[in-house]
């Protein structure tokens, strides 16, 4: 609680959804987060529509040369200090794609991550930890 | 500095202005969104969110486009936070002093009220974005589309005070006659003109709020946030508390002007009314298209508000 920028930001992290190829499964399990049942409005976590208000990135999909450069333009166009969350097992590694020319890795060899969050797709309750071992480190 | 400056200073920045409006702002917006939480059988954010989105916003970095009109952009939220501070200013002194207004303030308040969205546009444009250009130009389509209404609604007061004889037009543009006249008479709202008015009134702060069903200019889904896709740190800190502080305005204007004005603290309800009716409004519409909302001020508002003022003519 030093620095006010630092508890802002563990106080209304906002969410900014970044679908890098992802199969749709993990996106709709994010969607699942701001439901009644899990409802992470009580931590001030919102979704919104524009990378220059995001304080997170939820990276879904297994990264790849198409969407590499996309999602390279979306973390630069996010005001610092900002957090990267990838969401689902693609994000950890390539995946069934190991031996293709087009999969280039997880995304920590390309941008910093703050967390990873495994399973496909992960459950609710794994993101919401993620997002709080994400904001620990800061 | 003689007393006076020093009097209007305190009362521009502490109290009735920038830092009351803002505290009761933020205090609404919470309850927006704890109300809005509730309509979802959510539980909501706790009481201190807005100002924790607020000085998160607040220190984080700003970026601004390549290529965007760097004064423009910066400057666009600085205008329309000046609007929304000098009403803040001017409407309670209305209801505390009656004497104290000036002869035409009601026209000043709503040219007032017109500089945040003017800013907005502005900012919008400036940034170079075109998601933002489209948010802007729905902004002013939606903007010429309530302007109309709104001052039909206003008209009610002013054709109502100017039908008692022996009063003039300097009487009856001025805030704190409107007040003093209601306070005396029964507020207007009291009447089928009133009603009319105040139902255009109730939409046209959804709208220059920017609330559904009128959140076009910004709608997250479609267009990324519209106007403010662009903004982000400072700036659109800046933009959230100035419509915070116009959710106080706002209200309390509906309420000077056709609800009796701030009487008694009864008038604390009817601000609380007006506030939960607008929440609830806001979550229980779905978004307008921009062509609809303008067909639905100027055919439906329009006629509503031109037989308002001929009804309030009428003297019902």
């Amino acid at each position: 609680m030093r620095d006010p920028r630092i508890w802002g930001l563990k106080k209304s992290p906002w969410v900014y959804h970044v679908a890098a190829a992802s199969c749709n499964n993990c996106d709709i399990e994010i969607l699942e987060l701001l439901t009644p049942r899990y409802d992470v409005e009580r931590f001030g976590i919102v979704l919104v529509g524009s990378p220059r208000h995001a304080d997170a990135l939820l990276v879904t999909g297994v990264l790849n040369r198409k969407s590499l450069p996309r999602v390279l333009e979306v973390y630069e166009q996010t005001p610092k200090p900002c957090l990267v969350i990838g969401i689902g097992t693609c994000t950890c590694s390539k995946q069934i794609f190991r031996n293709s020319y087009n999969a280039v890795g997880p995304y920590d060899k390309h941008l910093p991550i703050h967390a990873y969050v495994p399973g496909c797709p992960p459950k609710p309750e794994a993101m919401i930890l993620g997002v709080v071992r994400a904001l620990a480190k800061l | 500095m003689s007393f006076k400056g020093w009097w209007l200073a305190f009362a521009l920045v502490v109290f009735p202005g920038f830092l009351t409006t803002a505290a009761t702002g933020m205090l609404l917006t919470w309850i927006d969104r704890f109300v809005s939480a509730r309509v979802q059988w959510r539980k909501g954010p706790p009481v201190y969110q807005p100002l924790a989105d607020f000085l998160k916003l607040l220190l984080k970095q700003v970026v601004v486009p390549a290529g965007a009109s760097r004064l423009v952009f910066l400057m666009a939220p600085l205008v329309g936070f000046a609007g929304a501070t000098l009403v803040s200013v001017m409407l309670p002194y209305a209801n505390f002093s009656p004497g104290g207004t000036f002869v035409g303030d009601i026209i000043v308040i709503v040219y007032l009220f017109a500089l945040p969205p003017l800013a907005v546009i502005a900012g919008a444009s400036a940034s170079r974005n075109p998601v933002a250009a489209v948010g802007a130009s729905r902004e002013m389509t939606l903007y010429f589309a309530y302007e109309l209404p709104f001052v039909l609604a206003l008209l009610v007061p002013i054709v109502k005070i100017l039908r008692v004889p022996g009063t003039d037009l300097s009487q009856a543009i001025r805030l704190g006659e409107i007040v003093a006249f209601q306070q005396a008479n029964g507020p207007f709202l009291y009447s089928v003109s009133g009603v009319i008015a105040g139902l255009i009134i109730l939409l046209v702060i959804q709208a220059k709020l920017g609330y559904v069903p009128f959140d076009m200019a910004e709608a997250e889904q479609e267009i990324m946030s519209g106007v403010f896709a662009e903004y982000s740190g400072a700036p659109l800190a800046v933009l959230r508390l100035t419509r915070a502080m116009m959710f106080v305005s706002l209200p309390l204007f509906a309420i000077t002007v056709l609800w009796g004005g701030f009487a008694d603290w009864w008038a604390v309800l009817k601000f609380l009314v007006i506030v939960v009716l607008t929440i609830l409004i806001r979550n229980t519409n779905p978004r307008l298209r921009v062509d609809q909302a303008l067909k639905l001020f100027w055919f439906a508002g329009g006629v509503l508000g031109i037989l308002a003022v001929v009804l309030a003519y009428m003297g019902l």
